[in-house]
């Protein structure tokens, strides 16, 4: 009788466990059914209005006609501008971090405002960058303002990533490299820093994926429409992101703005995933790497 | 000895400029504190009556200032009599310079309006329960009335106001309580879908899954992560929109529930993500302790690894709404942006973000509007300051 009772409890046991396992199970195809979803509908709408043409040409009839060319190099302006601003300071803050500061309060106090600066939503970076770049440095509505802008709002990522890269250089490197002699700038350049490169590489791209397709922080400053291509870091440029969101909401003819705004979306998601992928690649490939010294 | 020197002279140098950077993210924050309330600052030292216009009384009217509210009220007809704000008791006449000629003819106007100034200043006194709503200078030297000043804005009127118009006449409304609702109405919406589906699959990756599968999932799951908010928001305005319009049957398809769905979509990376990581920090020693006790594996997940990572799958949901209260693109192109009270999650809602994304490029630099969109952007930044503190309340308590 107990015997009987207890495989009765067993098998209830097991029942609920093979439900709860295949709830989860389900729920998460359903996850990734929703990105290959959300793909599937871009690639297919957006894969006809795909040309040459597309990517080379300016719009035209009001954007009811032609391509996307200046918003693709308009976004390539600011992913190298941001870059430039973010990509050395980032760096140099991580090794402070990392190499110089000496764990304490402070460094916890820096840590914790990078935190902070990366919680603050992408919106509150554009009101930020209007009022000091736009209005208060006088740099206008220009690929300079929007650069800075993007560039701060991808520091915590860079810092963090290359911190984390400069962690995972074991000390015994740092203390061989002191035992023969070198400095601790001598040890960062010549030891910890070839070292670490691939990692810090990966967290570079990372944020550049994030810079191509923010639209926030720019919204204000990036055009709607421009004439000409850009010749000076004065001049304002269109952004992808923006364009899309253009195209997408406003205009003369929604209707007939939509196959160029499916062929726009299917451009911004390509790029991103392309310099993604190639993030999670390069990082794969290096570990290996590692592994196999 | 001299080239010793410069070398350590460089040496420190560069230690010098790394420190500077490694202050550089302190001084964002600062300065983003700083340039924000700098910008908003101004909104609570001043009248939401536009401006170069008046509001005038006649003399005998007790009243010294008067509610930005009640001028809205008074226009609206909605408040008709001077009892009602704590005047005597007279209805209320609204004269606005359009409503002149119904009073004088145009010869008494003059023809150019040159006579304009006394022809108003008559009407003023004439009628006791008037108000007037004209040009500044329209009542200059010789005025036989009062000017009404308006009230500067309160905290309490901007933090409780029911009504957000900023571009109303007479005066703007910048009350942002449905601005406030409406961000909170959706980002909860948003962590309801997301979170028990974001622990599911954060269960099945951390317990569940083959480590084939979970290599496979993972990467995937980060991507969805990349996809930038506006493609959320596009596909969200194509697709989702006009299916909830449809299953609904709704006048309008941009609803708060629209908004909900696509923002959980977008905070499920982080809420699996972090989650996922909790719950591996579970000790193996105390699942395989449970095992052997003759607990199935699902009783291990909820009796032990659940409980266990408890503080990590709580900051992993306060993230996730943080990442919410603050996404801009998508809400703003799926919600529909009506700035009412929200009351179900089938009406339009407007949020913070989306309100400052929408306003900010018609809002003339340093007028009243402009410098209530940075005060909401400070009220942002402190809503997210306060969610990225309890995150690191919470995860500072798992370390010890």
């Amino acid at each position: 009788m107990t015997i009987h009772l207890e495989k009765k409890i067993e098998r209830k046991k097991r029942r609920s466990e093979q439900f709860a396992f295949g709830l989860f199970r389900a729920l998460s195809l359903f996850v990734v059914g929703i990105l290959f979803v959300i793909l599937g509908f871009i690639v297919m709408k957006g894969f006809s209005s795909l040309s040459w043409g597309f990517i080379t040409q300016w719009p035209s009839d009001n954007m009811t006609k032609g391509g996307i060319f200046p918003a693709i190099l308009g976004t390539c302006y600011l992913i190298i501008g941001s870059v430039i601003f973010s990509f050395p300071i980032g760096v140099f803050a991580a090794i402070y971090m990392n190499e110089y500061a000496k764990k304490g309060p402070l460094v916890r106090f820096i840590r914790m405002m990078t935190n902070n600066l990366a919680g603050i939503p992408s919106i509150v970076f554009g009101l930020f960058g209007i009022s000091l770049f736009v209005n208060t440095l006088k740099f206008g509505d220009s690929l300079l303002a929007g650069s800075l802008t993007l560039g701060l709002l991808t520091l915590p990522v860079i810092i963090r990533t290359t911190e984390e890269a400069l962690k995972a250089v074991d000390n015994s490197f740092r203390h061989g490299s002191y035992a023969l002699g070198a400095t601790k700038l001598q040890t960062i350049r010549r030891v910890v820093l070839p070292i670490s490169y691939p990692n810090i590489i990966t967290g570079l791209i990372l944020s550049i994926g994030r810079v191509s397709g923010e639209t926030a922080p720019i919204l204000f400053i990036v055009a709607y429409f421009t004439t000409k291509l850009p010749t000076s870091i004065y001049d304002q440029v269109m952004a992808l992101p923006y364009h899309l969101y253009v195209l997408a909401t406003s205009g003369t003819d929604i209707e007939k703005q939509r196959p160029i705004a499916y062929g726009t979306a299917l451009v911004l998601i390509m790029m991103v995933l392309i310099i993604n992928l190639s993030a999670n690649a390069l990082r794969r490939y290096f570990s290996n790497k590692v592994k196999m010294n | 000895m001299n080239k010793k020197f410069f070398k350590k002279l460089f040496e420190k140098l560069i230690e010098g400029v790394l420190t500077l950077s490694g202050g550089i993210t302190s001084l964002a924050v600062i300065l983003i504190v700083v340039f924000l309330f700098k910008e908003g600052f101004g909104l609570f030292s001043r009248s939401t009556l536009q401006d170069d216009m008046v509001l005038a009384v006649n003399k005998s009217n007790p009243l010294s200032k008067i509610k930005a509210a009640n001028v809205m009220g008074i226009f609206d007809q909605n408040i008709t009599n001077w009892k009602q704000i704590g005047g005597k008791k007279d209805s209320i006449i609204i004269v606005r310079l359009e409503d002149l000629p119904t009073y004088f003819t145009e010869a008494q106007l003059g023809k150019n309006f040159e006579n304009i100034n006394p022809c108003i200043s008559r009407l003023t006194d004439s009628l006791s329960g008037v108000i007037l709503f004209v040009p500044k200078k329209y009542v200059t030297k010789g005025f036989n009335g009062k000017i009404l000043p308006e009230e500067n804005i309160s905290f309490v009127e901007f933090f409780m106001g029911k009504k957000w118009f900023p571009t109303a006449v007479p005066n703007s409304q910048f009350g942002i309580l449905p601005l406030i609702l409406g961000t909170l109405w959706v980002s909860f919406g948003a962590i309801l879908i997301a979170l028990p589906l974001g622990l599911a699959v954060a269960i099945y990756l951390a317990e569940i899954a083959d480590s084939r599968v979970r290599r496979a999932l993972k990467p995937l799951i980060e991507l969805l992560s990349g996809i930038p908010s506006v493609i959320y928001g596009f596909f969200g305005l194509v697709v989702l929109v006009p299916l909830i319009q449809s299953v609904f049957k709704l006048p309008v398809g941009e609803t708060a529930l629209a908004g909900s769905i696509i923002l959980g979509i977008m905070a499920l990376p982080t809420i699996i993500t972090i989650a996922e990581d909790a719950m591996r920090t579970t000790p193996r020693a105390m699942k395989e302790a449970s095992l052997a006790l003759g607990a199935t594996r699902w009783q291990t997940i909820y009796r032990i690894v659940i409980p266990y990572s408890i503080s990590g799958i709580t900051a992993a949901a306060i993230l996730g709404i943080g990442r919410a209260i603050g996404e801009t693109m998508a809400v703003l192109m799926v919600t529909g942006n009506a700035g009412v009270m929200p009351h179900t999650f089938l009406q339009p809602v407007r949020t913070i973000p989306a309100t400052i994304a929408a306003e900010l490029g018609e809002s003339p630099q340093g007028g009243i509007h402009y410098q209530a969109l940075f005060v909401l952007g400070c009220v942002l930044f402190v809503m997210t300051l306060l969610i990225n503190l309890g995150v690191e309340y919470v995860s500072s308590k798992r370390k010890n």
